[in-house]
């Protein structure tokens, strides 16, 4: 028998890891949206200098390491591992951004739920004596992920209303096993979930079901009471996509309609023509760093789940005409 | 968790969830500005056939003016703020094929002038003049046959 695995997709951990500190970089339009305070910096640019849009976004990942252990008040050579990665093709942003660190470095891709993943495996390290501290880094960037995954910038189209905007920005989490909080107590890895869509434009209702399955999997295998958390927060479902997971979980005899709460919603206004709100990697990673972190810091927010969501597509697949592979996975945070 | 949908029916629930896009507005929009679009063009006509061109060279050289007024814009960043108003409006006429192509060119310009510029320029346009030759080339070839 496992002693810290629970149920069929969740770990629980013996010795938490604590979240020493985060930081977050985002671009001018996250700027401009309702949790701008919240962030460390906003940039003015978007191309931050740099030759290209890639380089930008790497260096929002170099600058976002500093940060975080500078945060902590932990020199970077007290970095164990960083787990990074992000959208572009062969996560040239976070090997790009992480380059001249010096640290071990493990790249992982789980698309718009990196920043869930890292986090998970993070705590896993950690909790198995494998590392005292973990950095665990996820960017996107509005114009690296359109030339990847849609068109040119200036090119003149429009946008369906169910499509989202991908979050320009780098968050990074720096897991410590000493602290005083809050800790992460629990994780539950999400299975590939696809129910069929194609549709690229309507990413929240692929991700959806994927989100609601490890939602379902958490309460199931830990047998927690449904009110339990303070928030049960997804990463870029968008406005679509969160009713429809809401819709799917009550069905499933679970009603978390109060508390789910997206962060792909919470990033952007209505009227900032994000139409179902934003995306990426960077879109809970930030959101995370900067808002969440600080309701947890400052006690009003308790305990929450944290479920980035990811839509695991390429571009070649969307041409092949296949559906979208999604995924979902769950960090309980905590405080004490 | 309990499968409560089959994908078939995930997909109609999905379709229902979804918001449809403003049609009525949009069609306005589209009428206006590509209509407008249209105006100076006829503007540019009248004005070289003023000038003492014939028809033939005054329709090539609005053409080009279009041409040239649409990478303009797309350079300036204005067209894409222009094509998401107004959609089809402005995807339709000579200017919207200029934004295709310049775009790209913009875009790709940090891979290079050969990989970069060269290689993706017709990334958008390119179905458009394959499909666009080959189906004149199938009328032209009918048109001749039928003449017999």
């Amino acid at each position: 028998m496992l002693e810290k695995k629970l149920g069929k997709q969740t770990v629980i951990f013996k010795q938490p890891p604590t979240i020493a500190a985060t930081a977050s970089i985002v671009g001018p339009k996250e700027g401009k949206g309702p949790l701008a305070p919240y962030f460390d910096q906003i940039l003015d640019n978007e191309l931050w200098g740099e030759r290209s849009w890639e380089m930008a976004e790497s260096k929002m990942v170099r600058e976002v390491l500093s940060k975080t252990a500078l945060n902590a008040s932990k020199a970077v050579s007290r970095i164990d591992y960083i787990l990074a990665g992000d959208l572009l093709n062969q996560c040239i942003a976070a090997s790009f951004g992480v380059r001249e660190s010096g640290i071990p470095m493990f790249g992982v891709f789980g698309a718009c739920s990196t920043m869930g993943e890292t986090m998970s495996l993070g705590a896993m390290l950690i909790d198995g004596g494998f590392a005292s501290n973990v950095v665990c880094l996820t960017s996107s960037h509005f114009c690296s992920a359109e030339r990847q995954f849609r068109f040119p910038l200036e090119l003149g189209a429009q946008r369906p209303p169910t499509a989202q905007w991908t979050v320009t920005g780098a968050g990074g989490v720096l897991l410590s096993s000493e602290g005083t909080g809050p800790f992460v107590k629990k994780i539950t890895t999400g299975k590939i979930v696809d129910m069929g869509i194609k549709d690229q434009n309507n990413m929240g209702a692929a991700m959806a079901p994927a989100a609601a399955d490890t939602i379902f999997a958490h309460f199931e295998d830990t047998g927690l009471p449904q009110d339990y958390y303070d928030m049960i927060v997804t990463g870029d479902l968008g406005r679509i996509g969160r009713e429809i997971a809401d819709d799917l979980l009550s069905s499933n005899g679970i009603r978390i309609g109060s508390i789910l709460n997206d962060c792909g919603v919470m990033i952007f206004d209505m009227k900032q023509d994000a139409h179902s709100g934003g995306s990426g990697c960077g879109c809970s990673a930030t959101v995370f760093a900067g808002f969440l972190y600080d309701r947890l810091k400052k006690g009003k927010l308790n305990k929450i789940l944290f479920v980035p969501t990811g839509a695991l597509l390429s571009p070649t697949s969307v041409q092949q005409g296949e559906s979208i592979p999604c995924i979902a996975h769950a960090v309980a945070i905590e405080n004490g | 968790m309990q499968q409560v949908m089959t994908g078939d029916e995930y997909k109609k629930y999905v379709d229902s969830k979804a918001p449809d896009s403003k049609l009525l507005r949009n069609v306005i929009r589209a009428f206006s500005v590509g209509g407008l679009i249209c105006v100076v063009g006829q503007f540019f006509v009248n004005s070289f056939s003023r000038m003492g061109f014939d028809m033939d060279v005054s329709a090539s050289l609005t053409s080009m003016t279009m041409i040239f007024l649409g990478v303009l814009f797309t350079g300036l960043n204005l067209y894409d703020d222009l094509g998401r108003f107004a959609g089809a409006g402005s995807i339709v006429p000579i200017t919207g094929f200029a934004n295709s192509i310049a775009s790209p060119a913009m875009e790709y310009k940090s891979e290079g002038y050969v990989l970069g510029v060269g290689a993706r320029m017709f990334l958008i346009a390119g179905p458009v003049l394959v499909y666009g030759i080959s189906a004149s080339i199938i009328v032209g070839i009918l048109h001749y046959l039928l003449k017999f």
